[in-house]
Order: C-alpha cells, then sequence, then structure tokens
C-alpha cells in the first residue's frame, strides 16, 4: 500500500515536473518568436518598404517618407491614374544619379482591393494582418509570406537603391521563417 | 543604329541604348514641341506618349522606345488635339507656353479615358505637368470645355 502511495507521487511529481518543462520550453519559443518577428518588423517600416504600403492613396518618397511628389495615386491597379501612372517615369531599371526615379520592369502599389497597408501599424496589427488571407491574397499564409518576401522583385528591389532597410535580404528571410516555425507569436 | 516609330514614321538614330528619348526627338529629328525643364521627371514639360502613356521623355531611355509607337505633340490625334487645342485658345491657357505641350499632351491622356473628367480627375492627371505661370485654372477649365466636344 505505501509502495503504491509512493510510487503514484512520484509519477505524478515526474508528470508535473515534464509538464512545467514543456511549459518553459514553449514559453522560450514564444519569445524567440516574437522577438524574430520584431527583428523583421524593422524592415517592414524602413522607408524602402513602407513607402509603397501608405495608409493613404499616394505613395512616399524618400527617407523621411514624405508624401511622394505630385501626389501620385494609386489607381484602381495600383499603377496610377491617367498621365501618371507609374511607369510614365519610373523605367525598368534604376536610373544612375540622385533623386532619380528608381525604377523596375513592375512598379505599383498595393491595388486598391487590397492596399496592404503597413504605415502606422504596430508590430502586434501587422503581425495579425499577415495571418488574414484577405489583408495579403495569401492562399496558405505562412508558405506564400515567406515566398513573397524570398523571391517578389520588388521587395529584392528595396536592397538595390538609396537608403537600405536595416537588415540584409537573408537575415530579413531568416527571421520571418524563425518567427513562423517558432510557432508565429503575436508580439504583446 | 536604332529604329522608332515617331509619328508614324520610322526612323533610324545614331544613338547609345541609354540616351533619353527627349535628345533624340529634338536633336535628331528637329521635333522642337517637347521641352526640356527638369530633366529628372519632375515637371512634365517634356511628356509624350509612348504606346499612348504619356511618359517623362527627359529620363526615359532610347532602348525603352525600341519597336513602340510614339507619339509628340507636333503628331496627336486630331480627334483629341483639335478640341483641346480649340478649348485652349478659347480660354487663353498659355502664358510664356513652355508647359503648354506637356499639359496638352496629359490632357490627352485624360480625356481618351476619361471623356467626362471631374475636377478631382483633372487634379489626378496633371499634377504631374508644372506651370511656373500659374495658368493652372485655365488650364482645368479648358479641359472641361474640350471633355464637351469629344
Amino acid at each position: 500500500m505505501v509502495l503504491m502511495v509512493f510510487v503514484t507521487v512520484f509519477a505524478v511529481n515526474k508528470n508535473h515536473e515534464e509538464v512545467e518543462k514543456n511549459y518553459a520550453f514553449e514559453k522560450q519559443l514564444e519569445e524567440e518568436s516574437k522577438q524574430a518577428f520584431l527583428k523583421a518588423y524593422k524592415v517592414f517600416m524602413h522607408p524602402r518598404c513602407v513607402n509603397c504600403h501608405p495608409a493613404g492613396d499616394a505613395p512616399l518618397q524618400g527617407d523621411d517618407s514624405h508624401i511622394h511628389s505630385q501626389n501620385v495615386k494609386r489607381g484602381i491597379d495600383g499603377k496610377g491614374l491617367y498621365a501618371l501612372k507609374c511607369s510614365n517615369c519610373h523605367q525598368e531599371k534604376n536610373i544612375p544619379g540622385d533623386n532619380m526615379p528608381p525604377g523596375h520592369d513592375i512598379w505599383q502599389l498595393p491595388p486598391a482591393h487590397m492596399k496592404m497597408v503597413f504605415e502606422g501599424k504596430s508590430p502586434r496589427q501587422l503581425a495579425e494582418h499577415f495571418m488574414d488571407n484577405e489583408f495579403t491574397g495569401f492562399v496558405n499564409w505562412q508558405e506564400d509570406l515567406i515566398h513573397h518576401v524570398e523571391h517578389e522583385p520588388l521587395v529584392l528591389h528595396s536592397w538595390s537603391y538609396g537608403t537600405r532597410p536595416p537588415l540584409s535580404h537573408e537575415e530579413f528571410v531568416e527571421s520571418l521563417k524563425e518567427w513562423i516555425e517558432k510557432g508565429a507569436a503575436l508580439p504583446d | 543604329m536604332i529604329e522608332i516609330d515617331v509619328n508614324g514614321k520610322k526612323h533610324n538614330v545614331d544613338a547609345t541604348e541609354d540616351t533619353p528619348l527627349l535628345w533624340i526627338v529634338r536633336e535628331q529629328l528637329g521635333l522642337t514641341g517637347s521641352k526640356f525643364g527638369c530633366g529628372m521627371a519632375q515637371c512634365g514639360a517634356c511628356t509624350m506618349h509612348l504606346e499612348g502613356e504619356a511618359v517623362r521623355s527627359c529620363i526615359t531611355p532610347l532602348s525603352r522606345a525600341k519597336g513602340k509607337k510614339i507619339v509628340t505633340i507636333e503628331g496627336l490625334d486630331k480627334s483629341l488635339s483639335e478640341p483641346i487645342q480649340k478649348a485652349w485658345i478659347e480660354k487663353d491657357v498659355p502664358q510664356c507656353g513652355y508647359c503648354q505641350s506637356g499639359q496638352v499632351m496629359s490632357a490627352a491622356v485624360l480625356l481618351r479615358e476619361n471623356p467626362k473628367p471631374t475636377d478631382e480627375d483633372i487634379d489626378n492627371a496633371m499634377a504631374g505637368n508644372i506651370c511656373r505661370c500659374g495658368t493652372y485654372q485655365r488650364i482645368r477649365e479648358a479641359i472641361h470645355i474640350a471633355a464637351k466636344s469629344i
């Protein structure tokens, strides 16, 4: 009888220890996931990213993210309006020289039906948005988000001109992968 | 030699691919209606149409224009140029006139895409064309007048 009680108490304690250990491990993963997102968030909020994810319908410009000169507008498809379409000035590649328009084959804002606003969003809000397929248009948000930041030409282009984002492109992608792999925890 | 199509005519021009289209049109083809203003796509004086879009030719490299249809103020289709010209005359729009060919080329794209533009549409289309004489109000009125006859 005494032996049975001893065995039971031992098993309960052991189980309790395991639960505590697991809990501590999960908390640590959660914290690391949040930290990884916060690292990537600095890139999302950098002018090279946020300038094309504005809260309004005009893109932003420069390292101080001022409203784009000529107050050019998003348009329905994100490619501008009338005589002020993005590609009227933005060429297929960057034009050398200070303050010349940067360029790429595709040059646009997110379209009007899916504006993907970054400007003014807290880390938590942005993380929540990334999980919302209506915000991004993704199907599988985790796979599609990683694919987007890893391969989307306009994302890659952000590292090709002006003041560069605070992480290298590789570090940025790794941070997002770490955020997702460790549970995609929402920052506080 | 690079072949370009300007106002429906093919031209072989001797220039490097990074030469701005404006240089070729003005200096080699002698079409001087399009003006040089800022050289960095900020003022709109050099606006011409490339495949129908109002590009800033001062920074458009020749490589982009190769094989595409270019239209300058001299070759703008009469269905657009005539009503715009008449409206411009009616409202006495130009003052010094330097920016006006760019203004007309931008207005033409607006009216082609939106034959009945509101004031807001006009602002959204024309904000890239700067007029240092400040003829903006007359430009806006003239576009409304032109819209009535298109």
